[in-house]
């Protein structure tokens, strides 16, 4: 070993050994190969864009909206689930090769629910009522959706979804939403307009089965000669509806919905039809706040009948992540930018509630 | 007779599995945090690229187990032996339990284990939420603990090239010594 030198003492210095050099230099470049793969890591992760829009920050977003959420479905939390059958008609046959729109009776379990983050809700607080669906065929495919009674969304991208939901945080000094931070929201957001009309406008009725639910983002039927169809899909109920003012429906108490659900079952099923809406070209499939002129053709792929409503704590809906993009072969995601997003926020959304319900069912056993 | 390097199926199966679990890593760390389009793009490669990661590290462990590898260098400290050793065991492990844990913990979530088209996969484990649960955050942590060995691997390879120069790094890469002599 050579003496330390000292490096305050002035040039010219021997050179260091050549064999000292290198290894300096290998192992400054080992440590940069390496220091850079973890930062590219760290990078695609996001730990180094701290603005970057994510699910775990929407899911945060909504289980902040009052009530607790732990355990539920962070949106549309408050529901019950259902078992029916699906009857397909055979005629979505010429649109799509999905093994579900053969002519046949496929089993469904399906969830009826409010757009609420509070899972304990009034059901007279909930605008929106949605439906989900998994259709299973013989072979395994399953058709996930999920469909509100909206005739659109309420906004057309993930970013304007996060601003609603942030808007619509419940404020820790009052316990409730900031109405100035939703008024905000709206007035900056002109693409809502319809959604707001209608929400205004629609009369408000006593049953979930009553509603018309549909699929609002588009999606593409693929036929057997690989072409594909623009959609959307609606659940058309075969019940009259029955219209009462919110407040008369409020004073029936916080679950007058799932009353009337089982109330309508106890007598017999509650049927809806499956229709396909075509686009026409230039009708917009990425923009789920604009709906499709009224004169589009349809085709009435078949029947939903709902037979039989379960709690959702003990029902087989509880355990189903309504993901839209879970679709049999024949059936594809559009260019919605709301289907990604829906897809990677309700996976986070399940994954929390899943662990949230393994640690409670953990310490229940312990505490026995 | 003890090989020098490792058989160019050893070596092809190594640097074709290095870019798929590089991929992989990144995709999966990258499609958890986005809600961009490209989210669905990322998930249906994840699914595929990691059941053909499995049947490769299924392959290569049999190759490895029928071959075996060259010696590690005489004068390797033996606390540099020990981790040459763990980190391939950790590697190999990890190669046949992520896609493993993975496709277990689809099936505990009850979804469907799609790999494309019509290309499906049975369940391998019950729909379970505590076991869904349970699986879900072994896959991330799993995840973390490969992109670690990794670099831990990719770094002592290098050290191996560049700095002990002992003939280690020769052993599994894409060249030959002699053409490059």
């Amino acid at each position: 070993m050579p003496p330390a030198r000292d490096t305050a003492s002035p040039p010219p210095a021997p050179p260091p050994r050549p064999g000292r050099t290198r290894q300096a230099a290998a192992f400054a470049l080992i440590a940069a190969v390496c220091g850079l793969s973890a930062t590219a890591f760290a990078y695609t992760g996001g730990w180094l864009s701290p603005d970057r829009l994510t699910p775990a920050r929407i899911v945060d977003a909504l289980s902040d909206r009052g009530g607790d959420p732990i355990g539920h479905r962070r949106n549309h939390s408050k529901g019950i689930c259902f078992l029916g059958t699906f009857e397909a008609s055979g005629a979505g046959t010429a649109l799509s090769t999905a093994s579900v729109l053969a002519r046949g009776s496929y089993p469904v379990v399906g969830r009826f629910a409010i757009a609420t983050g509070d899972p304990m809700a009034a059901d007279a607080s909930g605008r929106v009522r949605s439906l989900a669906v998994r259709i299973v065929a013989p072979d395994g495919q399953e058709w996930r959706s999920g469909m509100n009674n909206s005739p659109v969304f309420v906004v057309a991208t993930p970013r304007a979804f996060y601003e609603q939901t942030v808007a619509s945080e419940v404020d820790p000094a009052t316990g409730h939403p900031d109405p100035k931070a939703l008024a905000h929201f709206f007035a900056t957001h002109p693409e809502s307009a319809p959604f707001l009309a209608w929400a205004k406008t629609a009369p408000w009725t006593t049953s979930f089965a009553d509603q018309q639910y549909n699929s609002l983002n588009a999606f593409r039927f693929i036929d057997a000669s690989g072409a594909s169809h623009p959609v959307r899909w609606s659940l058309v109920p075969t019940a009259a509806p029955q219209v009462e003012p919110v407040a008369a429906l409020a004073a029936k108490g916080p679950d007058f919905l799932e009353q009337d659900l089982k109330a309508r079952l106890a007598r017999g099923p509650l049927t809806w039809h499956l229709v396909a809406t075509l686009a026409a070209p230039g009708d917009p499939t990425d923009d789920a706040t604009k709906a499709w002129p009224a004169d589009r053709p349809t085709v009435d792929l078949g029947t939903l009948e709902v037979t039989t409503a379960q709690d959702e704590a003990t029902g087989a809906c509880r355990d189903i992540n309504y993901d839209p993009t879970i679709l049999p072969t024949g059936i594809a995601p559009s260019d919605d930018p709301l289907l990604a997003a829906r897809s990677a926020v309700y996976a986070n959304s399940f994954d929390r509630r899943t662990a949230e319900l393994a640690r409670h069912a953990t310490a229940a056993g312990s505490a026995r | 007779m003890t090989p020098t390097r490792f058989s160019p199926l050893q070596r092809g199966l190594h640097w074709l599995m290095a870019a798929a679990i590089i991929a992989m890593l990144f995709i999966g760390v990258g499609m958890v945090t986005t809600v961009q389009p490209r989210y669905l793009a990322l998930i249906a490669v994840h699914k595929p690229l990691g059941i053909a990661i499995l049947l490769l590290a299924l392959l290569r462990i049999g190759v490895r187990l029928r071959r075996g590898a060259p010696p590690l260098p005489a004068d390797l400290p033996p606390i540099q032996r020990f981790g040459a050793h763990a980190s391939h065991l950790v590697l190999y492990g990890l190669m046949v339990a992520m896609p493993l844990i993975g496709w277990a913990m689809l099936s505990a979530g009850g979804y469907p284990v799609v790999l494309g088209g019509v290309l499906r996969l049975p369940p391998i484990a019950p729909h379970d939420d505590a076991l869904q649960a349970v699986l879900r955050t072994a896959h991330t942590w799993l995840a973390y603990a490969l992109f670690l060995t990794v670099i831990a691997h990719l770094g002592a390879a290098l050290m191996h090239a560049l700095i002990r120069r002992d003939g280690v790094f020769q052993t599994m890469a894409p060249w030959s010594r002699a053409n490059r002599a």
